[in-house]
C-alpha cells in the first residue's frame, strides 16, 4: 500500500502540497513515484516564473516515461530543489521529504478547495488500480 | 537478425490460429466512411525478368559524366570492403533492429559510430543519425529554441553563405512552430560572414555558420563563436566530415565550442546515388542533451556485470513522450551508419587526412590552371577547402551546357540560387580526380568558353 501523510492536500494528478505561511511546497506522492519507476531526471521550473493553476511546470523523467507535473495552486516559483539534480532518485525514496521538488509563493494565500484530502486520496488511488 | 518474410501458409496459419479470416477482417474495425479509395493509378506488377529489362533500358539513358559538382554531396572513394560487408542480410533487411535482447551486434556498431562522430567533431555526445544534413539543421534550431531559456524571442539567425537547400528545407519544418529565420549577409569580397555583423543583430537563440561555407570557404569560426555566446545565443555549426580530419572541430572553437554541430555524413562511404539516401549526424554539448532529437545508444552493464548497448534517454522520444518529444523522428539511417562507420574504420584517422588533403590539393591546382584563362578567376578571395567558386566570362549556365556536351559536369550554376551569380560556377575537387581527369575538365572549360562566346 502507498504512503499517504496526513498533514497534506493532494492534487488527483497525484501531486502533494504543504501549505505554510502562504507557500506551497509541491513533490508527487508515494503512489505516482512507485508508478513511474526509476526516476532518472527532473526538469523543475524557472527561479521567478509565474504559473496558474492546471499549468505544466515541471517534468519527471523515469526510465520508460516523461510525466507532466501541474502546478496545484496559482504563483511564483521561489525555490527548487537542487539537490535533484544529482540525485533525481531522492523522488522515488523520499517522496514527501528529500523529494520535494519545488515551493510556489501562492497569489491567493488560502487553501485552493478543490484539492483532495487524505482520506479522498487514498479513495482515488484504489479506484485507480482496479 | 535479417528480415524473412512470411508465406502466404504462414499466414494463414496466424490468422487461424486468431480466428480471424483474412487480414483485411483484421481492420474492418476502421469505418467505411475513411477507408481510402483504392489506388488505381499504379499499373499491376511486373514480372523480375520484365522489370529488370525496364530499368535496363531506363539506365541506359543515363550519361555518367565527370562530375565536379559538390554543394552538399561528395564523390569520394568508396573501399569496396564498405558495402561488401554492409550487403550482408543482418545490416540490408533488419528493420529497426533496436532490441537490446537480439540486437547487440547492431547496437555496438551505432555506437561505435556515435563514438567516431564525436571525436570527428569534438563534441561530448552524438546521436544514431537523422535522415540528412538539411533535417538535421532543421532539428537543431529546433532544438535550439528549446535548450536556450534565456532567450525569448525564436529568432534563429543563418549565415548568408549556407547550403540555400538547408535553409528552404528549415523554414518548411520550422515556420509553423512561429520560428524566424533571419539570414545575414556575407561579404561580397570574400563570401565569409564579417564578426561585426553580429554586435548588430538583434536578441537570437541561436547563430548557425557552415564550415566549410557553401562556396567552400573558411569563416572565422574562434571569434564568431565568442561573439556568439557572448549575446547570449547558441552556436550551431553546419559542418563536413571529411574536412574535419584538417581543420578545426567545432567542438574546439573559441572558448567553449559550438553547442550544437550537425552535418551531412554522405562524404563518409556513401555514394551519390542521385540525391539519395543520405544520413545527417548531429552532435551535442552534454548539458544539453535531453534536448536533442533522435536515437541515442549508450553503453551499460546487465545483471551479470557484462558490457552491452541499448537505447538510452528514450523517454524524450516520441513513442514515450508523445506529443512533447523533442521530435517526431523515431529512427535513424542505419544502412547508411553502418557504411559510414566500416568507411572510416577502414580509412582511420590518416586516410581522412589523406583524402582532405588530395582533394584540397586537387581544387588547388584545377583553380589555379582555370585562372590562366582569359576572364576565369576565383570570385571570393580567401582560403577554401576542396570547394571554390570560379567567375566566368560567360553565364554558368551555358557553359555547363556546353562542357555537358562533352561528358563534364563541371559544377553548380550559382545564379539558380543566388541573384547576381549568374557567372558564377561552383566547383568541387576530390582525391577520385585523376591529372587526365582535370585535363579534360580543362579542355572543355576551354573550348566551351569559346563556343560560348561566339554563340553570345
Amino acid at each position: 500500500m502507498a504512503e499517504v501523510r496526513n498533514n497534506l492536500k493532494f492534487a488527483a494528478t497525484h501531486e502533494w502540497i504543504e501549505f505554510k505561511d502562504g507557500v506551497a511546497t509541491v513533490g508527487i506522492t508515494d503512489y505516482a513515484q512507485e508508478a513511474l519507476g526509476d526516476v532518472v531526471f527532473v526538469e523543475p521550473p524557472e527561479l521567478g516564473q509565474q504559473f496558474a493553476v492546471g499549468d505544466e511546470i515541471a517534468v519527471i523523467e523515469s526510465v520508460k516515461a516523461a510525466s507532466d507535473i501541474y502546478s496545484p495552486v496559482t504563483g511564483t516559483v521561489i525555490a527548487v530543489n537542487e539537490a535533484l539534480e544529482s540525485d533525481p532518485e531522492l523522488v522515488n525514496s523520499a517522496p514527501y521529504d528529500e523529494g520535494w521538488i519545488f515551493k510556489l509563493e501562492m497569489s491567493d494565500p488560502a487553501t485552493p478547495e478543490n484539492l483532495l484530502s487524505v482520506e479522498q486520496y487514498a479513495e482515488l488511488c484504489e479506484a485507480e488500480e482496479h | 537478425m535479417p528480415f524473412i518474410p512470411h508465406t502466404q501458409d504462414d499466414e494463414k496459419t496466424m490468422l487461424d490460429a486468431i480466428g480471424v479470416a483474412s487480414i483485411d477482417e483484421l481492420f474492418d474495425e476502421i469505418p467505411a466512411s475513411i477507408v481510402a479509395d483504392p489506388i488505381d493509378q499504379i499499373p499491376p506488377g511486373e514480372s523480375e525478368m520484365s522489370m529488370l529489362r525496364l530499368m535496363q533500358e531506363r539506365a541506359a539513358r543515363d550519361h555518367m559524366g565527370l562530375c565536379f559538382i559538390g554543394a552538399g554531396a561528395y564523390e569520394h572513394h568508396i573501399p569496396a570492403a564498405v558495402w561488401d560487408i554492409v550487403g550482408r542480410g543482418e545490416f540490408l533487411t533488419a528493420y529497426t533492429p533496436y532490441q537490446a535482447e537480439a540486437s547487440q551486434g547492431t547496437l555496438q556498431l551505432i555506437y561505435e559510430f556515435q563514438t567516431m562522430i564525436s571525436r570527428l567533431t569534438g563534441m561530448e555526445v552524438a546521436n544514431a543519425s537523422v535522415y540528412d544534413g538539411a533535417t538535421a539543421l532543421a532539428e537543431a534550431m529546433l532544438m535550439a529554441v528549446r535548450a536556450n531559456k534565456k532567450i525569448k524571442t525564436k529568432r534563429i539567425v543563418c549565415a548568408g553563405n549556407i547550403n540555400p537547400r538547408y535553409v528552404a528545407t528549415c523554414q518548411t519544418i520550422v515556420r509553423n512552430q512561429g520560428i524566424e529565420i533571419q539570414q545575414l549577409q556575407c561579404d561580397a569580397e570574400s563570401g565569409l560572414l564579417n564578426p561585426d555583423m553580429l554586435e548588430t543583430i538583434d536578441e537570437t537563440v541561436a547563430v548557425v555558420l557552415s564550415y566549410p561555407s557553401f562556396f567552400g570557404g573558411l569563416d572565422e569560426v574562434d571569434r564568431l563563436t565568442d561573439l556568439v555566446h557572448a549575446r547570449g545565443a547558441l552556436m550551431i555549426a553546419v559542418v563536413n566530415p571529411t574536412a574535419l580530419a584538417i581543420l578545426k572541430p567545432p567542438g574546439e572553437w573559441g572558448e567553449n565550442g559550438a553547442d550544437i554541430v550537425v552535418g551531412e555524413g554522405q562524404p563518409l562511404g556513401i555514394p551519390l546515388a542521385s540525391g539519395g539516401p543520405y544520413l545527417g549526424f548531429m552532435c551535442c554539448r552534454q548539458a544539453i542533451v535531453r534536448q536533442m532529437p533522435g536515437r541515442i545508444i549508450g553503453r551499460t552493464v546487465d545483471l551479470q556485470g557484462k558490457t552491452g548497448f541499448t537505447l538510452t534517454l528514450q523517454a524524450r522520444e516520441q513513442h514515450i513522450r508523445r506529443a512533447k518529444a523533442t521530435s517526431n523522428i523515431c529512427t535513424n539511417q542505419g544502412l547508411l551508419v553502418a557504411a559510414a562507420t566500416i568507411y572510416m574504420s577502414i580509412m582511420g584517422n590518416e586516410g581522412l587526412r589523406q583524402v582532405a588533403l588530395a582533394s584540397h590539393a586537387g581544387m588547388a591546382e584545377l583553380l589555379q590552371r582555370a585562372e590562366q584563362l582569359a576572364g576565369v578567376q576565383q570570385h571570393f578571395t580567401g582560403a577554401y577547402f576542396h570547394e571554390c567558386v570560379l567567375e566566368l566570362p560567360v553565364p554558368a549556365a551555358a557553359l555547363i551546357s556546353a562542357m555537358g556536351e562533352q561528358g563534364v559536369l563541371p559544377g553548380l550554376d550559382l545564379g539558380e540560387y543566388f541573384a547576381g551569380m549568374e557567372h558564377c560556377l561552383l566547383v568541387n575537387v576530390t582525391e577520385k580526380k585523376t591529372a587526365a581527369d582535370l585535363d579534360r575538365f580543362m579542355d572543355g572549360l576551354k573550348s566551351s568558353l569559346q563556343t560560348v562566346s561566339q554563340s553570345c
